[in-house]
């Protein structure tokens, strides 16, 4: 009894200092949340459990989730914007810093924009050549998704021989374009170089060691009982709201849609290519993470069949109004210099016209909307960020759940914050 | 992409040769007999994609209509934007819809105008939960107020910002320099 009394007591006290309460955060808990007795939880923006710099503000009722509201826009860095007073070729290294974690993706989903808009034709070795970028690049984004999964639910292992493997893809970007994270890949109209005897040697060696690897990894969690108590039907995801949210990716093949890009409007001869679009049912941690395995075996054997069907021929397309000429040739070739000029003071003009290209990114539709109004930079575009369009979906997916199942879901929807922000 | 100067018939025929084109004009007509054919103006298709231009009193109809059509099923909103035209008098405000039909890989791209004076449009976050950021986005970059949002604050830029930054009237370069004429660097 003296206890109850001294809470009401407590009560009655937090109840008449509201009259004087200043004004208050909105977000800040009232007086009813706290007969309620609901907790305030800050996750993020700096947590090492989030991955990227976005906050969530948690009702928590104990260890569940009430309610939650979503702050992002901590690096949002003006992409759309500064693409306006760009060239062409001077936004690739934006759609680099977008989903950071597969910008060959990126930087040639946006090639293949403009190679549309201004109808220039990429020759079939290019075209194999960056469908064996893309898929590394596929690889590599999932592996840092499933390997910090892992992580997540407290088994490093798994992460270090995963990033390991990562180090050795990107080891073949640096052959390929001198970079390896931020890579400014290819060239409107083909590739910067072709490639160079290493950098075959080196995927040939990395596809003989990475399927072990791989297979280890996936005996290690597959099913794997403390693993599989900790992700099975957690954040799960009916087919029917992942639409309704605007899914793409895996995330939206884990609840059983099969959409794929690659499939659904194939671009850079994905048509020639033999593979299977893996689904779940769920949509749940389990499925995504699953999806993701599977996906990396679809994108080993598409880089096997694209590797040994190399076509011989030209890297990039014969276009000079476009593509920057050999800086050997600009110094002796009068027209190369004239080319060389033109392109890089932006004296090229652009057709009018509006374009919208989308490519299978790393974490679904990365889409391309291009205005041009005919000048040297593009008058309007937008990016379709898979990320930011399906994060909104977290709260619903989180309320209910734990804490800790919040944590494994955002790790398992693969938010990456560059994406998220643009 | 048809060409426009082609005779009708010309257009027809290339129309029935192409099935992207074909489905096109399957989409057009459906478009055509539910809202009416007064209904879209500007009907184009740049690069294979059938883009039309309606109006802002319609847009909600008509994406609900699509939403809830059996033939097409264009229930699957890719993306939204908003787009600034300060040159077009009482037109100078945009918004661009692209929608997707996941079952007969269908897209269409839906435009609508309005005055800056006035950008109000009608919000989709009843048919779309997806519409919600997207709605917020261009609010936050263009000012357009969506009414009938759940919450219209801005999501990427501060809350305290007080102008939205995507509208052309920012120039990222001071416009006022004389010291640089070089024509084809100011845009």
């Amino acid at each position: 009894m003296a206890v109850n009394d001294t809470l009401e007591g407590t009560r009655k006290i937090v109840e008449e200092a509201e009259v004087q309460r200043p004004n208050l955060h909105p977000l800040a808990p009232s007086v009813n949340d706290f007969n309620q007795e609901l907790t305030t939880l800050n996750l993020g923006p700096t947590h090492p459990a989030t991955h990227g710099i976005f906050q969530n503000i948690l009702q928590m009722d104990g260890e569940r989730i009430v309610s939650g509201v979503p702050t992002i826009g901590y690096i949002h860095r003006a992409f759309e914007k500064i693409a306006e007073r760009r060239p062409f070729y001077q936004i690739t290294p934006l759609t680099d810093r977008m989903n950071y974690c597969s910008s060959p993706i990126n930087n040639m989903g946006w090639h293949m924009t403009v190679e549309k808009l201004l109808g220039v034709e990429v020759p079939k070795r290019a075209q194999y050549i960056r469908v064996i970028l893309m898929e590394l690049a596929r690889i590599t984004d999932h592996l840092i998704c499933n390997g910090i999964l892992g992580v997540d639910t407290g088994a490093f292992t798994g992460f270090l021989y995963l990033m390991d493997e990562r180090e050795k893809v990107y080891e073949i970007y640096e052959e390929v374009s001198g970079a390896r994270l931020t890579t400014n890949m290819g060239r409107v109209g083909g590739m910067e170089r072709d490639f160079n005897d290493v950098a075959i040697a080196k995927l040939r060696a990395w596809l003989k060691t990475f399927p072990a690897v791989m297979a280890e990894f996936e005996k290690m969690f597959n099913r794997n009982r403390i693993f599989m108590d900790r992700v099975v039907d957690v954040g799960a995801i009916s087919a029917e709201r992942a639409l309704n949210y605007g899914f793409t990716g895996p995330n939206l093949r884990a609840a059983g849609v099969d959409y794929d890009v690659r499939v659904m409007n194939p671009y850079s001869s994905y048509q020639d290519f033999e593979f299977e679009i893996p689904v779940g049912t769920k949509g749940d941690t389990y499925d995504r993470f699953m999806v993701r395995n599977e996906e990396i075996w679809q994108s080993l054997r598409i880089i096997n069949q694209a590797l040994e069907n190399l076509p011989e021929g030209p890297y990039h397309a014969d276009a000079p109004h476009y593509y920057l000429p050999p800086k050997q040739a600009v110094y002796k070739n009068m027209e190369a210099l004239i080319y060389h000029f033109k392109i890089v003071m932006g004296e090229i003009e652009a057709p009018v016209g509006e374009v919208y290209h989308s490519v299978e990114g790393g974490n679904g539709e990365l889409g391309f909307y291009l205005v041009s109004d005919g000048g040297r930079t593009p008058y309007r575009l937008h990016f379709r960020r898979p990320c930011f369009i399906y994060y909104q979906a977290y709260t619903e997916m989180v309320t209910g759940q734990t804490l800790s199942d919040a944590i494994v879901t955002l790790s398992s929807m693969n938010v990456i914050a560059g994406e998220l922000d643009a | 992409m048809a060409d426009q100067n082609e005779s009708p018939e010309a257009q027809e025929m290339a129309a029935v040769q192409d099935p992207a084109a074909q489905k096109n004009a399957q989409l057009l007509a459906l478009l055509h007999r539910l809202f009416g054919a007064e209904t879209f103006t500007d009907v184009e298709e740049p690069y294979g994609l059938l883009t039309v231009t309606t109006t802002r009193e319609r847009i909600h109809d008509i994406v609900a209509g699509l939403q809830q059509d059996q033939e097409l099923q264009l229930n699957f909103l890719t993306t939204m934007c908003g787009m600034h035209f300060p040159d077009r008098e009482g037109q100078e405000l945009g918004m661009v819809y692209h929608l997707h039909s996941l079952t007969q890989n269908i897209r269409l791209r839906l435009k609508i105008f309005f005055p800056i004076a006035d950008p109000v449009v009608p919000t989709l976050t009843d048919l779309y939960a997806t519409a919600n950021w997207m709605e917020r986005e261009t609010y936050d970059f263009y000012g357009i107020i969506f009414p009938g949002h759940p919450n219209l604050v801005r999501i990427l830029n501060v809350d305290d910002m007080d102008y939205h930054p995507m509208r052309k009237e920012y120039a990222l370069e001071d416009g006022t320099r004389e010291d640089k004429t070089d024509l084809f660097f100011g845009r």
